[in-house]
């Protein structure tokens, strides 16, 4: 049976893992390359690597960091962050990413998703949509926001989410950011109608505090992957230990040990 | 020992090469006959859509040099749909090597298409499973598939019972992407290179 998947997201600038990381077996906690191994090691089903560098400089240091994850790990991976053109993500699937992840860019011009899937096929092409519940002129509705949820557009998210998808799109990573840093859990009710509206995976992202809001998000959800971060770096939850708890209420999880 | 992986217009085939390297294997990425002729082990792998790749292997004339070749010859998920008679992609006729049509998924079955992520297989019949677990789980990403046929030698579960695994001959075939499927895609890619 098709497994939800369990993705730890790692933000990297220059080359190294930015949140800080509390790993005491590890010999370099910020070495994004060995964060990623023994994430993978630990059973995770994919990594995300988010580029948060701003310098040209930063840039080839993140190609070179594709690499050498692709050389070590035997899972797929997603690298996002600043990717706006067919170039870019030549360079990173070159350099032996599994997928890409747009997000501004997409919503700058939708028409790249439409190139990028034509040119590199939709199952590397991931759009990453960030959303937030703000009050417009018709009330309030989920937005689209850019710049990592600083900046609000004009689209609504639920319309975008199924554009994205008709456009080429392959998976789709929804990340609340009403949700996101609180730990509360994430954003039920949003994944639900937009993991329901698509006919393409929907990961979801922004909210994770504990071992149950996963199981909430793959069933009320209707997610097919659940993302985080900071829980998986500080180990506030050992991915293991919430593999085991997932299968245990019966929810088909790859099991690696 | 020579291994050679077949060059061709596939999408990104650098995590083949990656896989190969992290398991010690030497190989040449090539689209030479001679040099595909004299390898010992040849993998035809595919990232890509089945009617432009088939129209590029016809142009070289690797559609004529693959079915006619005597080594082992592993073809993984693009890869092997080519290797079947005939693909619903884009209505396209394939080289043959195995005696069954490439399907989509059902688009009615509730489920969501491409099939993408981790799904286990079974019903191993193929030395390339010696040493993997019951039910092993491999990464998979696809719209279509084959269905089950006499050369189904591991199968997988999505909407329907497809193929994951095929074998005839010399011909060996896998759905799912080996190289990114963790220890088990490993285990695979050194048996083949064992055989």
């Amino acid at each position: 049976m098709l497994t939800k998947r369990i993705i730890p997201c790692l933000d990297v600038k220059d080359g190294r893992t930015v949140k800080g990381v509390n790993f005491v077996n590890l010999r370099d906690a910020g070495d994004a390359v060995e964060l990623g191994a023994m994430y993978a090691a630990q059973g995770a089903d994919e990594l995300v690597y988010l580029d948060i560098t701003a310098t040209v400089d930063g840039r080839s240091t993140f190609i070179d960091l594709v690499r050498r994850v692709a050389q070590t790990i035997n899972i797929p991976f997603t690298v996002g962050g600043g990717i706006s053109s067919i170039a870019d993500v030549s360079a990173l699937l070159h350099a032996g990413a599994d997928k890409v992840s747009i997000n501004s860019a997409a919503v700058r011009n939708p028409d790249l998703i439409n190139e990028l899937s034509l040119e590199f096929g939709s199952q590397c092409i991931v759009v990453a949509i960030d959303t937030r519940y703000v009050e417009t002129e018709n009330g309030f509705e989920h937005i689209v926001h850019t710049h990592g949820g600083r900046k609000a557009t004009e689209i609504r998210s639920i319309p975008w989410a199924k554009e994205v998808e008709e456009r080429g799109a392959g998976e789709i990573l929804l990340t609340s950011m009403d949700t996101d840093g609180t730990k509360n859990g994430f954003a039920l009710e949003l994944t639900a109608t937009i993991s329901g509206n698509a006919n393409i995976p929907v990961i979801a992202s922004g909210g994770a505090g504990n071992m149950a809001h996963f199981y909430d998000v793959f069933t009320e959800g209707k997610a097919d992957a659940g993302l985080a971060a900071s829980i998986f770096h500080f180990r506030e939850i050992d991915i293991p230990d919430l593999k085991e708890y997932l299968k245990n209420k019966d929810l088909p999880i790859r099991m690696t040990r | 020992m020579k291994t050679v992986i077949i060059k061709y217009n596939a999408g990104n085939v650098q995590s083949v090469m990656y896989a190969l390297d992290r398991i010690g294997a030497s190989y040449l990425y090539t689209d030479d006959e001679a040099e595909i002729r004299s390898a010992d082990k040849v993998i035809f792998p595919g990232v890509g859509e089945a009617s432009t790749t088939m129209s590029y292997l016809r142009n070289v004339g690797l559609d004529k040099v693959i079915p006619s070749l005597k080594q082992p010859v592993f073809g993984t998920c693009v890869g092997m749909q080519l290797m079947c008679r005939f693909s619903e992609e884009n209505n396209t006729e394939c080289m043959g090597i195995f005696d069954v049509d490439v399907k989509r998924f059902p688009a009615d079955a509730g489920l969501k298409v491409p099939h993408m992520g981790w799904n286990n297989i079974s019903g191993y019949q193929s030395p390339l499973t010696a040493g993997l677990p019951d039910n092993a789980y491999v990464y998979f990403v696809h719209s279509y598939a084959a269905p089950i046929c006499d050369y189904t030698v591991a199968s997988c579960d999505y909407a329907l019972p497809f193929s994951a695994m095929l074998h005839k001959d010399n011909f060996y075939a896998a759905q799912f992407h080996c190289e990114i499927s963790g220890n088990a895609g490993q285990q695979i890619l050194e048996n083949f290179l064992k055989l």
